[in-house]
This record gives structure tokens, C-alpha cells and sequence, in this order.
């Protein structure tokens, strides 16, 4: 267990750096999700094109993992149609859940710095929260809880 | 039990902290690749002396049966043991009576207790409860509940930005409408330590019984439940060295002895039948079922062992921990300390700037210190700072300088890894 797989570059620069870390005032679809555990809040705001993706972004606060993992959220499914951010989702649940997921980490890009997660089971969950509040978003429920 | 040589050879007033740290076998244990365990998360719960362990396991080689039952050997070793244990307690906080001494799962329980065999049976529409900003969660929602069942009011005392109950505010608040003050003798989340009996005597000069929740103070400093004057206090055996699954429910014992049982159930009755149950009387009237009666032995080991060092020098050699690491983190660029009353206990809240403290826990359990980082089960307090979590480290007897000088380092591997 090396911190090193946790905090890479990428996650110390997206938490510093926050990208789309904004409202969208006219947004289509918008979640808030709450770890109780560590307090974690953060909302995510969609803007619709059909079903395609054509704005996200992200405010709250929240540990490293969970500001960097949002971070990178929006920067990956910016421009994707609501299928292919579902299917990103549960390639995500995957890598952050399963010690031999039969996940393509090249595949998923920038999102593949998160693979060190999962060696540190308490912070799981602060790596999934902004995927499940996109998720409940995109289904228009209202609020999302890790617990 | 046998003699352990907890004082220094140099000085008598002080611990022999090596000794002390030979009797607790986890601390001896390392972690994280091999390095020493620093273990700073006491306030949420202690870790065992040798002689808590072994008095546990020799009562389940030896003596186990069921208590206030059987007429063999084993049931009557198993009550003598139970009982003595009950007797230690008593002692310990000094209660008049072995009566006045319920056995319960936790502080948590007792509140619990409290709230729906007093209060439910006492409390009317409009009755207020007053409690204050800064306790933790489990002396609050049993209080909400009992409101939402009877109707009766919660009232919060206001805490300063030191972190202390502000007693003006508090006197403010009592009326002829409050039935209960609920109050921490030592905050959980800050450490602070509640000046309680001049709160008691303001209560209690308008009739008004009090509770304390003594779970982070019964194990840090002597509690005398007669000298306080309180009317319930409650705490926990797993921050006091014990074992975790017990607690004790002190009552005064006119209260106790006019309060309806809370659970039903086996020992807390002298004859059931179907047209009129006898209740048993006090203690057992509140400990329905089989209790936990290894835990009780191993909380009366505790208390031995606590006893065997003397709370007096605990205390002290834990404020001297408390100063000390207040003065090395304060020397790190962008700590704030949260809660700065001029009493505590050896607790210390701090958030460091750019660095959330979840991320704070990980970096420093990477480097073998276990702190507690979240809302500490008190986010009343966290609101009122208008943080969501901060970083605690909390100290026992047995923790060292060196641990603090390992916390500070890794505070700094903290801050050059994402400050």
C-alpha cells in the first residue's frame, strides 16, 4: 500500500485545480450527494443536448479523492450520450470496487488514476460519490447518499 | 491483581510510560509496513491492558455460568465476580449504593435509558429538555425522540467560539418549563472540559435534576458522583481500558426507585403471572436478560488497573501529552486548533489549511498514527464552526512524545503532499 497510488499527480492537481467546478444555472438535471462518513457534499449540474451530455459540473467540498474524482468526472463525460456515461459508470463502479476487474484502465483515460483506490477501502466510497449523484441526476432523484 | 510498576524510579510522581505501554500487547503491534503503531484515537475508544484481557478469559475458563440463577458453583462464582464488579464501579465514582449502579451497553444506553423510563414517564407537552451545543449525538437524538413521543421541548445552550457552554445563555434557558438538563462533562469533539457543578447548582437551585454524559471524562480525570450532586451520570467501559458492550447508568436512587422499567425480560422481576407482574428491585429493575458479564468482569479489571496507576496521575500525565502537543502543532504552517477552551481534556481538533482531513487520516495511518477524522458524532458542533470535519487526535496515559513528534511529521508529509 503506497500513497503514491492513492494521491498521483493527476488527483493532487484535479483537487487543486477543480475543472467545471461550477454551477449551471439553467442545468437540465442536478443531484446533491452526501458522504456521511467523512461530510463530503457536492452537487452535479447536467446541461442536456438530446441525450447527449452537453455541459457538467460540479460544486460542494469535499477530501482530495472525492474533489479530484468529480473533477475528472466532468471532464470525461462532457460531450457523451447518456448511455455511454452509464456505461462509464459501471466501468468506474468496477475499478474502484473489484480487485480483478476486467476493466481496460487505458481505456478509461485521466479516470484510470483512481485505479489506486481501491486499495484503500475506506476511501471508496469518497471516489464514487460524484458517480452516483450523476447517476441519480441523470434519474432525477434529488439526493444521494453513500450510505 | 498483580503489582505493576507504573511510576518512574526517578521521580514517584511520574508514569513509567515504558512499563505501562508492556501491559497493553496492541500497542506493541506495528502497522503499515512495519512501523510502530501511534495510536491517538483514545476519545473514541481506548485499548486494553494485559489484565483486563486475563481477567476476561480466566472468568470463561473458569467460572462461567448464569448470574442470579443457579444454586451451583459456577452460577454463584459468576454472580460473586458480576456483582463484585458492580461493587467496584460503585466505588470508583464514589455512588452511595450499589442500587444506584445499572448496567447498560454504553453511554449511549443509558441516555437511552434515561430518556424513556424517566422522561417518558414524567414528561408532558411543552416540558423542555436543555442540553448544549456541544454534545454529541447520542445526547441528543434519545432527547428528540423522547419529544417527538411526549411533546416536551428540546432546548440548546449556545457555546462560545472557544468552544466552552456559555453559562449566562444556559441560566437563561432553565425555566419552570425545563425537567431535565442533559449535559457532556467533557466534550467528545473538542475536548473541552464542562466547569459542570456550578451548571449542576443552577439546575438543581430550580429543582431541575441533571445528567451528565461522562464517557471522555470518567476515564480521564476522578469523578465523584456525590460531590458533583448530579442525578444521573452515564459512561462507557470501552474508552475507560475495558471491554467494549458495557456501560454503567449511575442514578440517584430515589429517582431510579420511582422510574417504570424501561425493558422487560428475565432478572428484573421478583413473580410473573399472567394477572400481575412483580418488578425486582434496584439495580436489577433496569437489567432485563443476561447481562454482559464478562464485560462487567473485565470492566471491574479496569477499573483495578486504572486504580492500581491512580486517576490523579493520569490526569496529569495526559495534560502534560495535551501541552506538549499543543505546543509542536502549533508550529505547523496552517493549523488551526478548533476548541481552545483553557480546560481540557487530552483532546486536540484542528483542520489544516488546502488539506481536507479525510485525506489527513489516510496520510497519517500510512505513516501508523490512527487519529479520528469526521464530525466525531457531534455535527452540531461542526456547524457551529462552520466546518464539516476535522482532524482529532486524542491522547491516553500510555501515549508517548515520540507519537506526537510522529503525528507533527506526518502532518508535514501531509502538507507537501497536497497543501
Amino acid at each position: 500500500m503506497d500513497l503514491k497510488d492513492l494521491y498521483r499527480d493527476i488527483i493532487v492537481d484535479h483537487n487543486r485545480h477543480p475543472r467545471n467546478f461550477r454551477e449551471i444555472p439553467d442545468a437540465d438535471c442536478r443531484a446533491d450527494g452526501f458522504n456521511p462518513l467523512c461530510g463530503d457534499k457536492l452537487t452535479v449540474f447536467v446541461k442536456l443536448d438530446g441525450n447527449r451530455i452537453a455541459d457538467v459540473s460540479f460544486n460542494g467540498s469535499g477530501c482530495a479523492i472525492s474533489v479530484a474524482s468529480a473533477s475528472l468526472l466532468t471532464e470525461s463525460v462532457k460531450g457523451k450520450t447518456l448511455s455511454e456515461a452509464e456505461s462509464l459508470f459501471s466501468q468506474m463502479h468496477q475499478l474502484l470496487t473489484q480487485d480483478d476487474a476486467p476493466v481496460d484502465v487505458a481505456s478509461l483515460g485521466k479516470l484510470g488514476a483512481l485505479s489506486g483506490v481501491r486499495e484503500f477501502p475506506a476511501r471508496v466510497k469518497c471516489a464514487s460519490l460524484c458517480w452516483h449523484t450523476l447517476d441519480a441526476a441523470l434519474h432525477q432523484q434529488e439526493q444521494v447518499s453513500t450510505e | 491483581m498483580s503489582a505493576v510498576p507504573v511510576l518512574d524510579p526517578r521521580n514517584a510522581a511520574r508514569l513509567d510510560v515504558a512499563a505501562i505501554r508492556r501491559e497493553f500487547p496492541i500497542l506493541d503491534r506495528t502497522v503499515r509496513g512495519g512501523r510502530p503503531l501511534s495510536y491517538l484515537d483514545n476519545a473514541a475508544s481506548s485499548q486494553r491492558p494485559r489484565a483486563v484481557i486475563d481477567a476476561m478469559s480466566r472468568y470463561y475458563e473458569q467460572s462461567h455460568a448464569n448470574v442470579h440463577r443457579g444454586v451451583h458453583l459456577l452460577s454463584q462464582e459468576a454472580t460473586d465476580l458480576f456483582e463484585g464488579a458492580r461493587e467496584k464501579v460503585r466505588r470508583f465514582i464514589n455512588a452511595r449504593s450499589t442500587k444506584e449502579i445499572i448496567f447498560v451497553r454504553g453511554t449511549t444506553e443509558a441516555v437511552n435509558l434515561v430518556a424513556q423510563s424517566y422522561g417518558r414517564s414524567q414528561f408532558r407537552s411543552g416540558d423542555e429538555i436543555l442540553v448544549s451545543w456541544l454534545e454529541h449525538h447520542a445526547n441528543i437524538v434519545p432527547w428528540q425522540m423522547l419529544c417527538q413521543q411526549t411533546g416536551a421541548v428540546l432546548k440548546v445552550a449556545p457555546i462560545t467560539q472557544a468552544g466552552e457552554v456559555d453559562f449566562e445563555a444556559f441560566t437563561q434557558l432553565l425555566s419552570e418549563r425545563t425537567k431535565l438538563v442533559a449535559l457532556a462533562h467533557v466534550s467528545n469533539a473538542l475536548g473541552t472540559v464542562v466547569p459542570v457543578r456550578k451548571f449542576i447548582a443552577a439546575a438543581r437551585s430550580r429543582g431541575v435534576p441533571v445528567l451528565l454524559d461522562g464517557a471522555q471524562a470518567v476515564p480521564h480525570m476522578k469523578v465523584d458522583v456525590q460531590a458533583l450532586d448530579c442525578d444521573f451520570y452515564a459512561f462507557s467501559s470501552h474508552k475507560m481500558c475495558g471491554p467494549t458492550g458495557i456501560g454503567v447508568l449511575y442514578g440517584r436512587e430515589s429517582l431510579l426507585a420511582a422510574m417504570p422499567p424501561w425493558q422487560g425480560g428475565g432478572d428484573m422481576i421478583l413473580a410473573v403471572s399472567f394477572d400481575k407482574t412483580v418488578y425486582n428491585g434496584l439495580p436489577y429493575k433496569f437489567e432485563a436478560g443476561t447481562p454482559a458479564i464478562a464485560e462487567a468482569v473485565g470492566l471491574g479489571a479496569a477499573i483495578d488497573y486504572l486504580e492500581s496507576i491512580g486517576m490523579e496521575r493520569i490526569a496529569a500525565a495526559e495534560h502534560e501529552l495535551l501541552v506538549y502537543a499543543n505546543e509542536r502543532l502549533a508550529t505547523i504552517p496552517g493549523l488551526r486548533f478548533v476548541g481552545t477552551a483553557p480546560e481540557k481534556a487530552a483532546v486536540v481538533s484542528f483542520t489544516l489549511d488546502k488539506v481536507h482531513p479525510h485525506d489527513l487520516g489516510t496520510i497519517l495511518d500510512s505513516e501508523g498514527v490512527a487519529i479520528r477524522t469526521g464530525h466525531h458524532c457531534a455535527m452540531p458542533v461542526m456547524e457551529f464552526y462552520g466546518l464539516s470535519a476535522t482532524a482529532r487526535a486524542s491522547f491516553a496515559f500510555y501515549n508517548t512524545r515520540a507519537e506526537i513528534d510522529r503525528l507533527v511529521d506526518a502532518l508535514h508529509t501531509a502538507r507537501e503532499m497536497l497543501g
